[in-house]
Formats: structure tokens, sequence, C-alpha cells
């Protein structure tokens, strides 16, 4: 049973040395040995060692794509929730609209939904996202649901495979935020598959060959609706 | 306070039949609040705990902001139900105390250096006392903590341990407590092996503290595994054995 299962640790808890692994995210040495940070799972990698938190907030990485909602309209920035520690600030000169000082709250306004980019971060932790790349825009409509943010790599799976299988089965629109936050529009009975699918992939996110079995799953109901 | 109450038997049975090295019976359960980032409910004995984590989130009022480190707010609350005679509800000088040695214990232990100008919320909530809270409470908030998905270097963990009727013993009840002659609260970080709370009310002799210090150690790493146990088995629940398909071979590793 430990074969199907990935293992669980605790912080604190002892997981190699120095010497012979390197030490990844979510670890910390002391005395020439790692140990882990979070209550989490152990990601061995051979060379390094990987601990992905089970909950917690999103650490925002440079690059990112996520999607926030507008905490407040400044004079010449938003300020946006990311679901990160910090509310990041969106400058009028990252936003594709020609924005006059002051008149910020015309394009958008506390409660509205973006999707952004994460730009580079610096050592203090000032978050700035940016709206100038591809298909970045203010959302409106569709559905907007928030997962663990640490849940999102088995969301989208190796290579967008299991994001892929949901966008081909479902017919609907997808954008997965890596903040944890996820936009589905298309047809109403789509939305639900897409719902239920999601709540399997974060109960299950654990087990091995996952995208195998929401394949099926998918398949089986497919052919129910033919 | 002097009594004619005999807290401790000749055969060394005390007055809930426990030995003078036995602790109270314990339950711990994390993640029991949906609305927490991390919670975990604690029944120790008689007393029953709530602790529940939100954070890290960005420190308010601003200017208590630290631009190198998170800021840990601990809040220790006894509801005004949990004791006989109805507790004044609100902040006293024992809890506004008790909050700050528990903030100063939790510090020691998460990775403030983390998250910069952040505050992390843990809020500890006695339902039910019966002596010996701030060591439940320092017990359920560092569950709460890694369920929360808190990066720590240790999980921490507290008991106590105090001299009744000349003898010391471990985990002081209700009685024990307020008709003992000392009482000496332990807070520790069992890997590393540190003492993050220390408290002593009564007095003890060198020898005494000793002892009692060595018991309360001692049931701080029974009360440890207890916590270790009831995370990872919040866990088991997270992925039913069942569902489990056994011939995959190891595919996505995102």
């Amino acid at each position: 049973m430990t074969e199907d299962k990935r293992k669980v640790v605790l912080p604190g808890q002892l997981l190699g040395e120095v010497s012979r692994q390197k030490a990844g995210h979510g670890t910390f040495i002391e005395d020439g040995k790692i140990f882990s940070q979070r209550f989490g799972v152990l990601n061995d990698h051979g060379e390094y060692l990987d601990v992905v938190p089970l909950k917690g907030k999103y650490s925002a990485i440079e690059g990112d794509f996520v999607i926030g909602f507008v905490i407040e309209a400044m004079s010449s920035s938003w300020l946006v929730d990311i679901n990160a520690p910090y509310p990041a600030l969106l400058h009028v000169n990252e936003a594709p609209w020609k924005v006059e000082f002051g008149e910020t709250d015309r394009y958008l306004n506390r409660g509205d939904a973006i999707m952004a980019k994460v730009l580079p971060i610096d050592e203090t932790r000032k978050l700035q996202v940016t709206l100038n790349d591809r298909n970045l825009y203010k959302i409106k409509g569709g559905h907007l649901i928030d997962v663990e943010p640490s849940k999102v790599p088995r969301i989208i799976g190796k290579k967008g495979s299991m994001i892929a299988l949901l966008k081909t089965y479902t017919r609907c629109r997808i954008f997965v935020g890596q903040n944890g936050r996820i936009w589905i529009d298309g047809p109403t009975e789509g939305i639900e598959k897409v719902l239920e699918v999601l709540r399997i992939i974060e109960d299950e996110a654990l087990s091995f060959g996952l995208t195998k079995r929401i394949e099926e799953y998918l398949k089986k109901d497919a052919m129910d609706v033919q | 306070m002097k009594s004619d109450i005999k807290l401790i038997d000749g055969h060394g049975k005390r007055l809930d039949g426990r030995k003078a090295d036995e602790l109270r019976k314990i339950k711990i359960e994390a993640g029991v609040l949906h609305r927490a980032d991390g919670s975990c409910y604690l029944e120790w004995g008689g007393n029953k705990v709530l602790a529940a984590v939100y954070g890290p989130r960005e420190a308010i009022p601003k200017h208590t902001q630290n631009p190198l480190k998170a800021i840990v707010n601990a809040r220790y609350n006894m509801a005004s139900f949990s004791v006989e005679d109805r507790k004044r509800p609100g902040p006293d000088r024992r809890s506004v105390e008790i909050s700050k040695v528990i903030s100063e214990a939790l510090e020691r232990v998460i990775l403030i250096e983390q998250f910069p100008r952040t505050m992390i919320n843990v809020n500890i909530e006695v339902l039910d006392a019966e002596a010996g809270t701030r060591c439940a409470g320092l017990t359920a908030a560092g569950v709460a903590l890694a369920d929360a998905g808190i990066p720590m270097i240790d999980i921490p963990v507290a008991c106590a341990a105090g001299k009744i009727d000349g003898h010391v013993v471990l985990d002081l009840g209700q009685k024990e407590d307020n008709f003992g002659d000392a009482d000496l609260p332990l807070g520790l970080a069992p890997r590393i092996n540190e003492v993050i709370l220390l408290q002593m009310d009564g007095h003890l002799t060198m020898d005494e503290f000793n002892k009692a210090f060595e018991l309360a150690h001692h049931g701080c790493l029974v009360v440890s595994e207890m916590q270790k146990k009831a995370l990872l088995e919040k866990y088991e629940s997270v992925v039913q054995p069942e569902e489990v398909v056994q011939d995959v071979q190891p595919e996505e590793s995102e």
C-alpha cells in the first residue's frame, strides 16, 4: 500500500542528509541534515528533496498567471488580491488602456476579477502584476472557484494533460490561475462536470495515475450522453 | 492554599486514580474548521480547546508590520462558560499574559523570516477549563499551525508538572492545581529539544524543580507523538484507501 501513496511528512521531520541530496522547496538544513518545513508530501527527485504543502497560502513566483480581485482603485494603480499574503500592485502602465490620472475606477473597480501575470519579485516581497501579456483581461461572465494552491499542478497535469482532457470532454473554456483560482465558462452541464472532476482531483491529488482515471471517468460519462 | 483535602494516597494514587507520572486522557483532531486556514480541536482531561490559525496575511494596523519578519499574534481566550463561576468575558490580566507567552513560544518555531510584513493569527478558545489550559492551548496551536501549512522548524508542544502534598507529579488536575503546592507548565520544541515556555506558580526546591522538569519534559514527548498521529490521521481521511488504484505506474509527478 505504500507504493501507490506519496509519503506525508510533518514540520521538523528528518528527510535526508546534505552530503547525499540537495534541499529543495519546503525544506531547511540544520547541522548537515535536511528537515521538512511544512506539513506536506515528500517528493524525492533523486538528487534533491521537495516538500509540497497540503495546504497553505499561495506563494507568488515571477511569471505565474493568476486570477485576482481588485481591492481598491488608487489614483495611478490598483490593489489586487491574488490570494498571497500580500496584495499585489497593478500600475496603470501595466494595463492595456490609456488611463488618465485619477480615473482608474473607470476601467477597474473594487470587486472586479482580472487575469494577470506576476512581475519579478524583489527581496521585500512587494508584489506587482501586469495585464500586458497574452490573453490577460478583465473577467466578464463565467464561474470562479477556489482550490488549494498546492493542488494546482495536479489540476493542470503533466504538460497540461489533465486540463486539456477536461476542456475536450466538457467543451468548457478553463483558465487555471497558479494561485488556486479557476475560471470556467461554457455550457451549464459542462461546468457542473468540471466542478465535479476538480473536486475528485483535489481529494485524490496524492495518488498516482490520476490523469488516466479521470479520463476513464470522463469517457464513461460522454458515452452515456451519446 | 491550605486545605484538608488529601490529594495523593498512601499507594501513590491521585484523586482521579492516576499514578504520579500519568497524563490525563488526550484527544486531538486537526482541521475541524473550514473557514480557518488551519485548526485543531483538543480535549485534555476536562479541558476542551479550539485553536484556529489565519494567515500569513498583511499585518494590520500597518505600523505593527515588521519589514524583516512576520508577527505572531496568539490570542488566548476563555469562554465565559468555561469555568464554574461565570467568567467575565473579554481579555483580562491573566489571558493577556498567556497570549503573550504563547505568541513568543510560537515565534521560536515558525519560520517568520519567510513572510516579512505579515501577521499570523492564532486564536485559542478555551471552551471548558480544568487546569493546564495554557499547555492545552499551545499544544492545539502547534497542530493548527501545521495544519495551516505554515513553515516551522518543529511542532511545539506543552505539558505541566507540579507538586501536590509534597509529591512531584505530572499534569495537575483541577483540585490538584487549586490545592497543590506548585505548578510548572513547560512548552517544548521536541526535535531541537528547546524550552519555549516555562512558568512556575508556587514553590519548588531545586531538586523538586529538576524532577518536575524531567517529568514535564517526558510528558511533552508523549503528547508530541499524539500531535503527529492526529495530523497524519487527518491526511488519511483525505485519501480513502479503497479509491486508490493498485496497478498504476507513476506518470505525472508535477
